[in-house]
Formats: C-alpha cells, sequence, structure tokens
C-alpha cells in the first residue's frame, strides 16, 4: 500500500527582483530545481535520496514536508493532499535545530505540546524517548552541554515521539564525525525496525544510502527528477559488517554507476545554487 | 577561517564544543578577573576618598563648596536617619520604574509587529528614528506644558527615555531568530501564536534584557534630571535644592546615593540578564 504519491512536482523558484543568474547559457531570474518528479513510496519503507548539489532532495523533502508549496504537481499522504506540515510527519534537520533556551526533555516535549498532548503524558512520552536513544540522565541539559551526535539524537527522539507515521530525514548525520555517524545509522535502523514508520532519508553519502535504504532514488542533476531506483535488498537486520560484503560492493558499484554523469553534470552550474538556497 | 568553510562540518561543530569545554573555566575565570580587577583597583578608590578628605581640611579646596568626604558621610547619615532620604529615593525609583513598566508594555509587542512584519516596519521605522534622535531633556519643556508640573511630565520622560532602548532590541532580536528554528517549528504543526510565545520570544528574550539593562539605567537618569529641573521631591530634587540653600554636605550626600543606587541596579540587572540567558552556558556580559 502506498504511503506517500508524488506525482509530477514542479519547483521553480522566483530570484529576488534585481537577482539574475545564467543558466544554460541564458540570463533569468527563475531557476527550476525540480522537474516533474514522480514517486510512490510504501508504508512502512525505508527510502534514501540521493543526488547531486542542486538536484532539489531538500526541497523535495520540504515539499512532502508542507514546509514548501510545489509550483506545479502534488504530494499525497495516506490519500489527502498535503499543503501544510502534517501532525503525522516528522521532520530532522541536518543542523539539529534544537531550541536552546530548552533542556533535552523539554525540546522532545515541544513537539508534543504543539500536538495538545496532555502534560503529563509529555513528560512521560519524551523520558521514554531519551532513554531509547540511551540518553537518560541528559534530561536536565541543554543542547550546548550536548555533543553534536547526542543533540541529534534529540532531534530523532523530538520528531519520533509524536508517533509519526512519515519521518523526514535531511542529511541528518552530516555534521558529525565518521565513527559517530555510523553509530547513529545503526541505532536508526534498530529503533526503525521496530516502530516501522516510513523514512524519507536524504545523504550524500552513498554508503549510508546503501545501509539504511529499501530503496534508493537517484535523482538528476538540476532540474532534479528521479533518475533511477535502485531497490537493495540486503538481508535485515543489517549490522555494519555487512559494508564489506561482495553484495554491497555490487550495490555501491551500481549506485555510482547511475550518480557519476549527474554529478559531472552539476558540477558545471555549481555557481547557481547559492542563489535560491535559503 | 579558510577550512572551516570548507569543511562545513567543522566548523559547525566547532562552537558546540568550545562551548562545552570552556563554559565552566570561563565562568570561573571571569570571577576570579573581577576579583582580581577589584582588589587592584582598590587601592586608587580609597586615594581618591582620602585625598576628598584631606583636601578641603587643609585649604586646597574651599570646604564650603566642596566639604571632606566625613562631612559628607554625617550629612547622608542625618538625612539616612530623618526618613528624608528614603523618602526621595522612594519617589525617584517610583518614576523610574513606572516610565520603565509602560515602556516594556509599549516596545515589546510593538519590536515584535516591527521585527516580524516586513511591511510594518518600513511603515513605522522613519517616525520612530525621527522621534529616537529627539532629545528627552529637550522635550522635557513639552511633556510639562501638555502634562503639567505633576508626576505625569516626570514619568513620560523616563518612559520616552527607556522606551527607544526596548524597542530597538526587541526588533533586532526578532530578527536575528535562527530560521532553522522557525522551519524546525513550523515543521512541527507550531501555530502563530505558539510561533510568537514558545520561539520568538524565548530566542529574542536575550536581546532584549539586553536592551532592559540600557533603559533602566536610561530611565533613571531621565528621572534624577527631570527632577533637578522641575519637581518638589525625589533625588535630583534634593541635590539641586540643597546646592540652592548651600546646603553643600547634602548635595553631596545626594550625589553618592545616586552612585550607590547606580552600582548596585547594575549587578541586579547583571545578575538577571545571567540567569534569563543561562541556557546559553556561558555569559559574555560584563558588569560594566
Amino acid at each position: 500500500m502506498d504511503r506517500i504519491v508524488v506525482s509530477g512536482i514542479r519547483k521553480t523558484f522566483q530570484l529576488k527582483p534585481g537577482q539574475y543568474v545564467t543558466v544554460d547559457g541564458e540570463e533569468t531570474d527563475r531557476v527550476t530545481v525540480l522537474d516533474g518528479v514522480d514517486l510512490n513510496i510504501r508504508k512502512g519503507e525505508f527510502i534514501t535520496l540521493v543526488g547531486p548539489s542542486g538536484s532539489g532532495k531538500s526541497v523535495l523533502l520540504d515539499i512532502i514536508g508542507g514546509l514548501t508549496q510545489a509550483s506545479k504537481g502534488i504530494v499525497q499522504l495516506d490519500g489527502t493532499t498535503i499543503t501544510r506540515p502534517d501532525p503525522k510527519t516528522g521532520y530532522v534537520f541536518q543542523q539539529y535545530a534544537l531550541f536552546p533556551w530548552r533542556t533535552a526533555l523539554s525540546n522532545i516535549e515541544y513537539a508534543l505540546e504543539v500536538r495538545g498532548v496532555p502534560k503529563r503524558e509529555r513528560g512521560d512520552r519524551a523520558r521514554y524517548f531519551l532513554a531509547l536513544f540511551g540518553l537518560s540522565g541528559f534530561e536536565d541539559r541543554y543542547p550546548n552541554q550536548l555533543s553534536g551526535g547526542m543533540q541529534q539524537r534529540v532531534a530523532i527522539a523530538r520528531a519520533l515521539a509524536s508517533n509519526p507515521e512519515v519521518l523526514l530525514m535531511d542529511e541528518p548525520f552530516a555534521a558529525l564525525d565518521a565513527q559517530t555517524r555510523e553509530i547513529l545509522q545503526s541505532e536508526l535502523l534498530k529503533i526503525w525496525e521496530k516502530i516501522n514508520t516510513t523514512v524519507i532519508f536524504v545523504t550524500h553519502s552513498i554508503d549510508e544510502a546503501i545501509y539504511l535504504a529499501d530503496r534508493i532514488v537517484v535523482m538528476t542533476a538540476r532540474p532534479g527528477t528521479v533518475k533511477e531506483i535502485i531497490d537493495i535488498d540486503l538481508p535485515r537486520p543489517r549490522d555494519g559488517d555487512i559494508r564489506s560484503s561482495t553484495e554491497f560492493n555490487a550495490h555501491r558499484a551500481r549506485v555510482w554507476e547511475a550518480l557519476r554523469d549527474e554529478v559531472n553534470k552539476a558540477q558545471k552550474d555549481w555557481a547557481l545554487s547559492p542563489a535560491y538556497a535559503n | 577561517m579558510a577550512y572551516i568553510s570548507e569543511k562545513p562540518g567543522i566548523g559547525i561543530r566547532l562552537p558546540s564544543i568550545a562551548a562545552r569545554g570552556a563554559a565552566r573555566p570561563t565562568r570561573k575565570h571571569k570571577t576570579a578577573r573581577g576579583d582580581g580587577t577589584f582588589s587592584y583597583g582598590l587601592p586608587l578608590l580609597i586615594l581618591f576618598f582620602l585625598l576628598w578628605e584631606i583636601a578641603p581640611r587643609l585649604g586646597w579646596l574651599n570646604p564650603i563648596f566642596f566639604p571632606p568626604l566625613s562631612d559628607v558621610c554625617r550629612s547622608w547619615i542625618g538625612l539616612a536617619e530623618s526618613g528624608v532620604l528614603a523618602k526621595h529615593i522612594g519617589i525617584s525609583l517610583q518614576r523610574a520604574a513606572i516610565g520603565f513598566g509602560l515602556a516594556t508594555i509599549v516596545a515589546v509587542p510593538l519590536g515584535f509587529l516591527m521585527g516580524r512584519y516586513s511591511l510594518f516596519e518600513k511603515i513605522s521605522d522613519l517616525l520612530v528614528q525621527t522621534l529616537r534622535n529627539t532629545s528627552q531633556f529637550a522635550l522635557l519643556p513639552v511633556f510639562i506644558l501638555l502634562l503639567g508640573i505633576g508626576e505625569a511630565s516626570k514619568i513620560a520622560i523616563t518612559f520616552y527615555s527607556s522606551v527607544f532602548f526596548l524597542l530597538v532590541n526587541t526588533i533586532s532580536g526578532v530578527k536575528a531568530v535562527d530560521p532553522l528554528l522557525l522551519k524546525a517549528a513550523r515543521s512541527m504543526g507550531t501555530s502563530d501564536v505558539d510561533l510568537f510565545r514558545k520561539v520568538i520570544l524565548p530566542a529574542s528574550i536575550p536581546s532584549i534584557v539586553a536592551g532592559a539593562r540600557l533603559a533602566v539605567k536610561s530611565s533613571i537618569f531621565a528621572v534624577i534630571g527631570a527632577e533637578m529641573l522641575a519637581a518638589k521631591s525625589g533625588l535630583g530634587y534634593l541635590i539641586q535644592q540643597s546646592q540652592l540653600m548651600m546646603e553643600t554636605g547634602d548635595m553631596y550626600a545626594g550625589i553618592l546615593t545616586m552612585t550607590l543606587i547606580g552600582l548596585i541596579v547594575n549587578y541586579l540587572l547583571v545578575w538577571f540578564e545571567r540567569w534569563a540567558t543561562s541556557w546559553k552556558g556561558q555569559s559574555d556580559t560584563s558588569p560594566h
């Protein structure tokens, strides 16, 4: 059964008055980032999204999350068209985005507060999710008293505390060091196998994409479309050693094959993306 | 800086590591340095007070215009014992507090609107800048003409002298809220009201409190000034009246009281600022 249906999504950014960029040799104040994305995502599926810089991965995630309006096309969540953030969706950002004036516990409670969960239940559930990520005893720490890995654990706990049916993750481990990254990847998999929520995970790392995914969606260079969808049939539960297996290596070669031309193409308009980012 | 921008991961993690590692040592270092400054600075302050005591006694200064410190202390004790001093302090602080309170009520909501809605700011900014750059003392005659010589004109001048500090800092606090936090809040379905209450307000508190610190000082200075120019009570009136009556002991007692109040209020505000921004982990405020 399809949980998320993305059909014909196009996104064009209109630059600020007076700003121009050169696209394919022509001056313009409009940049098309997504050009007709179609994607069906099944319930409980773990999808990773890879593609060169500027292929619109994050923009697509924002559209699915209801944070940005598409210029054309629709996204449906369980048959309902998304026009604004859905309470059934959780979002995790690369830069953690924790509220620095709230403690770890109260950051998680925030997600429940704004969804109207009663006070007592908030505390219990927030404590449960902190414990799930091995952060019992850190309830009263402020974000700047936690390491990057711990902050991202809190942020994921915050996203999961409201029992979302969809979890959107935008390069959540990109700012972490390699060891912490691998630890968090396997923690995330363990928890996901328990709760079986649908995950869409944007990453630049091919290894990360293969290790986590049921299916990898490879995006083309800008304007982004779906180039290829690669099934990752590695058995679950997966442990870290799987990375050195022959099957894993075969997948790695295949994903890189799909990605290489697009990365080369993207190099040509690297100067473009700052114009419409943010 | 170059290597930080090349490796965003490292650049981003640096501040948090620095904050974590340095939070406690920094604070210790600060207090140590604070004590150090005090003990280093004490001899010069004592020398100043000694000179104050000796100069009039040796005839270097006319003791009628500049009585020795011990005489000033005696006058101060006299004023304190008679209850006159407490009365004047109470009146001055009350005026400053009412003016400051009204300024907060007006400036914070207005600052929120101006910081959040650019059209609102575009419309109101020119008027605010015009008013902000008009001296509150130049306006005292206007306040007296409009509001009379009583309490209202004093409160008006304290209001006027504190409102812009609060307004400007509220606006900059609201504008400086990390857009990522707003995005995260929206992704969790935060309503517009909650966005103000639970994200924008707490995020801009440090900036608002910093503005409040300036505003409180400014409102106290303004009330003293106004009382010296036109009043029948308050510390400013006490100082001015003592000078006219050539009660110079009382005059200096009043001035020293002002200094003392200034010091106490400043340290209270520094403490309050530390408390309000304790989540930052390290305080970059100095008691000056």
